[in-house]
């Protein structure tokens, strides 16, 4: 039979280990939101003290993630079981992946500049998740007592990040052509400017996203396979219109129709990069709205 | 509404724009047809379909949640009235909704079609000739070749052709009519194949689910230990068809149940109270082709349902069954046996409904709560405070009057219409309501007789669902995703190398987003010059 030892004490200190790395975000985000604003500026020796301020933001943004990791991991271990079962698990899991590909993908120097919006996500999501949807470790409900959990939940997680991702560059190509901002006159619009013109031109942002958003994708849909299949096993039936199988379905939609909008004429550029940005929207709606106030079969949060 | 991932390519909508005085009848279909097969059209009806999915999450649908409906009835009528008249509690089966998806897939299929027999043509075609200005092309490297190379440029396209051979391009060497000799090489036509399998597939999807659908059907039991359930129609408690759907389409086989078993967490102070498995004991029985039966014992779990011939049975939920013997004023049985009880929270606070319409004396119909491990609030209310039947109690509020059974009208089992009874125990009647533990016998008021509480029994609801259609779902999903893998991530490329002026020139050109474009012109070029380190690089994009 199922013996399900929970380590209370080594989850708190999971917790703990979580406000340590929130700490380090924070002067991470600092760090970035200088560097981008020096890179800004119009004097030349401002400017030349912003690459200093970008090599200690990411010190501080791998230091964070080696502790957001450790933090996930001993979460897994106090539960005996993959940390992703609720909304604080789910949350802490995810945002722990965004920094890690973040991480990778470093590589590319068009990526470097999202760094003030991965580690500000990053620390607003752990915030979230430690003050409102924070849950003390816990067993498994038997209807989550199944490997798809691992893979379902994973993949789900993954898309999510990498569709986070994508939607950062959307922003930033949205606000690159935001013909209002061209013209505004205030000097804050300037400085503005002069921040989004370190961005990558459009048409290189407009790549980025699109790249971002079709791993999403393609993981998306396998998330959406998997579910089908859980589905089947836990549920007698493969898709019912649960409201989160009508949500994921939405997604799924809503990015087929990006996908469709990059090769359709007069749909390219802006009309797909908001597209994208709704894609997310809905991901961010179906992961907290949903979860906390529809009624469904997915009632996971672990909140009462 | 196939992708055609091509953002230079602005070919898709250019019809749309068609326009002439006197079309005629055909004219205006073949134009309607252009219109709903573009791709601008797809990609509207796609997010019009995920923004018709959002009220079915918003109103509670018949299909996922009858209840929810009732309520939503209950608590707004007019309101409900209006939403229903539109189909608001079927959203997926609605006609606004089937119009969308309806449309989209018949999109779908006059843009596969076409794209099927131009791909097929393409696939036998060699690669398209080289263009006169390679300098136009996205990606484009020239390398100063030396005059003997220039001399004997033969020599250096027979081995560009060779080495893009190697990496799986579609080679041809053409010689133009200026004499000059040039290769032209093409790869990636997966990419293409991919795009086609996966809208194919998607329509497998579609066909799967709505034939699968109409042959399957699942049925709802709720089944106490030592209770046995027969696979027909009778056996029933609900039961949902397809439209496909014939009775003696039901695999004959029985199940009992011996024994269900709960484990709650007692152990880790965080979790005390939550369940951490449920498992059903079960013996069924299915009769073999010769006319002989096979018993077979097994456990139904949560995740893990039993998988019969014809059909799979899951465990979707369970809960208390107290043994009850109702005896009149002569001491004559008037009910026996166990009787489910309703949970209404995790401790399992249980509520049952008992109807004796033929005892001795006047109908009457009794209230009940089970307490499996009970407990009194401040208020003095009972409640449950752990799953298990630790230290059970049953409580009891007794009605008498007309318990409405003779009209003839179907009821609810586990409700009671109070509204021609009055109480006699329990409440604001005067009477206290009746309490007992296992093994107690109580007195009944106004001498309707005892009730005795003779034990304890668990239920299990059992679903029997099957659905020939599900694992073809499956197939033409994987399908699916393993066409909409190739499609967006094998790069389908044009490779053009030739020698003009006195250079070696070599430029490609991508069906979409191809972020190795450049490199790969570079590492042709620093492999045919045999130079790996500079080119002079000239490059438009």
């Amino acid at each position: 039979m199922t013996n399900m030892q929970l380590n209370e004490g080594l989850s708190q200190i999971s917790l703990l280990v979580v406000y340590g790395a929130m700490a380090i975000y924070t002067f991470s985000f600092l760090a970035f939101a200088t560097n981008l604003s020096r890179l800004a500026s119009n004097k030349d020796e401002t400017r030349a003290t912003a690459s200093g301020a970008e090599k200690f933001g990411t010190v501080m943004l791998i230091l964070a993630g080696i502790l957001h990791g450790v933090a996930v991991a001993l979460r897994g271990i106090s539960a005996n079981r993959v940390p992703w079962a609720n909304m604080y698990e789910f949350t802490l899991t995810g945002s722990f992946i965004v920094v890690a590909i973040y991480l990778i993908a470093m590589r590319l120097k068009d990526v470097r500049l999202i760094a003030t919006f991965i580690s500000g996500v990053t620390l607003l999501a752990l915030g979230l998740a430690t003050s409102i949807w924070y849950v003390q470790v816990k067993t498994l409900m038997p209807a989550l007592q199944s490997y798809w959990l691992v893979i379902h939940v994973l993949v789900a997680v993954l898309a999510t990040a990498f569709f986070n991702i994508a939607a950062a560059f959307s922003v930033v190509y949205l606000l690159r052509s935001a013909n209002w901002l061209t013209k505004a006159k205030a000097s804050i619009f300037g400085f503005a400017r002069r921040v989004i013109d370190l961005f990558p031109t459009s048409d290189k942002l407009e790549k980025l996203a699109y790249r971002f958003n079709i791993i999403g994708f393609i993981l998306w849909s396998f998330t959406l396979i998997a579910g089908a299949i859980w589905a089947e096993r836990a549920w007698h039936r493969y898709w019912g219109w649960d409201t989160k199988e009508v949500w994921t379905f939405i997604i799924w939609t809503i990015y087929a129709g990006y996908l469709h909008a990059n090769a359709t004429r007069g749909w390219t550029g802006k009309r797909s990069a908001w597209l994208s940005l709704v894609g997310f929207v809905a991901i961010l709606f179906n992961f907290t709205i949903v979860n906390l106030f529809f009624k469904g079969l997915h009632v996971y949060s672990g909140l009462k | 509404m196939v992708i055609s991932s091509s953002r230079s390519r602005a070919t898709e909508t250019a019809s749309t724009e068609a326009q002439s005085p006197a079309i005629g009848l055909l004219g205006w279909a073949r134009w309607i047809w252009r219109q709903l097969t573009s791709m601008r059209t797809a990609l509207i009806l796609l997010l019009m379909l995920a923004a018709a999915a959002v009220p079915g999450s918003i109103y509670p649908q018949r299909s996922a949640d009858p209840n929810g409906v009732t309520t939503f009835f209950d608590n707004n009528p007019d309101f409900a009235k209006i939403l229903d008249s539109i189909q608001m509690f079927d959203v997926y089966t609605s006609a606004w909704f089937s119009a969308i998806y309806i449309l989209l897939f018949i999109s779908l299929i006059g843009c596969v079609i076409p794209r099927t027999f131009v791909h097929a043509r393409n696939l036998r075609e060699e690669p398209v000739e080289t263009p006169t200005n390679l300098r136009r092309m996205p990606a484009f490297l020239a390398s100063n070749a030396s005059p003997e190379t220039v001399r004997d440029s033969k020599q250096l396209i027979t081995s560009a052709a060779e080495l893009l051979r190697k990496q799986r391009y579609r080679v041809a060497v053409r010689e133009g009519s200026n004499g000059e000799t040039t290769v032209s090489a093409e790869r990636g036509y997966l990419r293409e194949t991919g795009n086609l399998v996966f809208h194919i597939a998607l329509l497998g999807v579609l066909f799967a689910v709505g034939i699968g659908g109409g042959y399957s059907y699942n049925g709802q039991r709720v089944v106490v230990e030592g209770e046995t359930f027969v696979n027909n129609l009778a056996g029933y408690d609900s039961f949902s068809p397809g439209a496909f759907f014939k009775p003696e389409m039901l695999t004959p086989f029985s199940m009992t149940l011996d024994k269900f078993e709960v484990q709650f967490d007692l152990q880790n102070r965080t979790n005390i109270g939550t369940p951490l498995d449920f498992r059903a004991y079960v013996t069924s029985r299915i009769q073999n082709g010769d006319g002989t039966t096979t018993d077979k014992k097994s456990v139904i779990r949560v995740n893990e349902p039993l998988e019969l011939p014809g059909s799979h049975v899951y465990l979707t939920g369970n809960g208390y069954a107290p043994v009850i013997t109702i005896r009149d004023k002569n001491g004559d049985i008037a009910f026996s046996g166990p009787t489910e009880y309703l949970p209404q929270d995790k401790n399992y606070t249980s509520l049952g409904v008992i109807k004796v319409p033929d005892g001795a004396g006047p109908q009457f119909g009794i209230l009940s709560f089970f307490y499996p491990t009970q407990d009194k609030l401040t208020t003095g209310a009972r409640t449950s405070i752990y799953p298990d039947p630790l230290d059970p109690l049953l409580s009891m509020n007794v009605y008498i009057g007309d318990l409405g059974l003779d009209s003839g009208q179907p009821k609810n089992v586990f409700e009671l219409d109070i509204s021609k009874m009055k109480q006699v125990a329990g409440g604001k009647s005067g009477v206290k309501g009746l309490e007992m533990v296992p093994g107690q016998t109580v007195k009944l008021p106004k001498d309707l007789g005892t009730v005795t509480f003779e034990g304890i029994k668990r239920f299990a609801s059992l679903d029997v669902s099957y659905n020939p259609g599900g694992i073809w779902v499956l197939f033409f999903a994987l399908l699916a995703l393993a066409g909409v893998t190739l499609s967006l991530t094998v790069p389908r490329r044009r490779v053009w190398v030739a020698v003009r002026d006195s250079e070696l020139q070599v430029a490609a050109l991508a069906r979409g987003d191809d972020p190795a474009l450049e490199k790969i012109v570079a590492e042709i070029s620093a492999e045919l010059t045999g130079d790996k380190s500079k080119s002079s690089k000239e490059s438009d994009d």
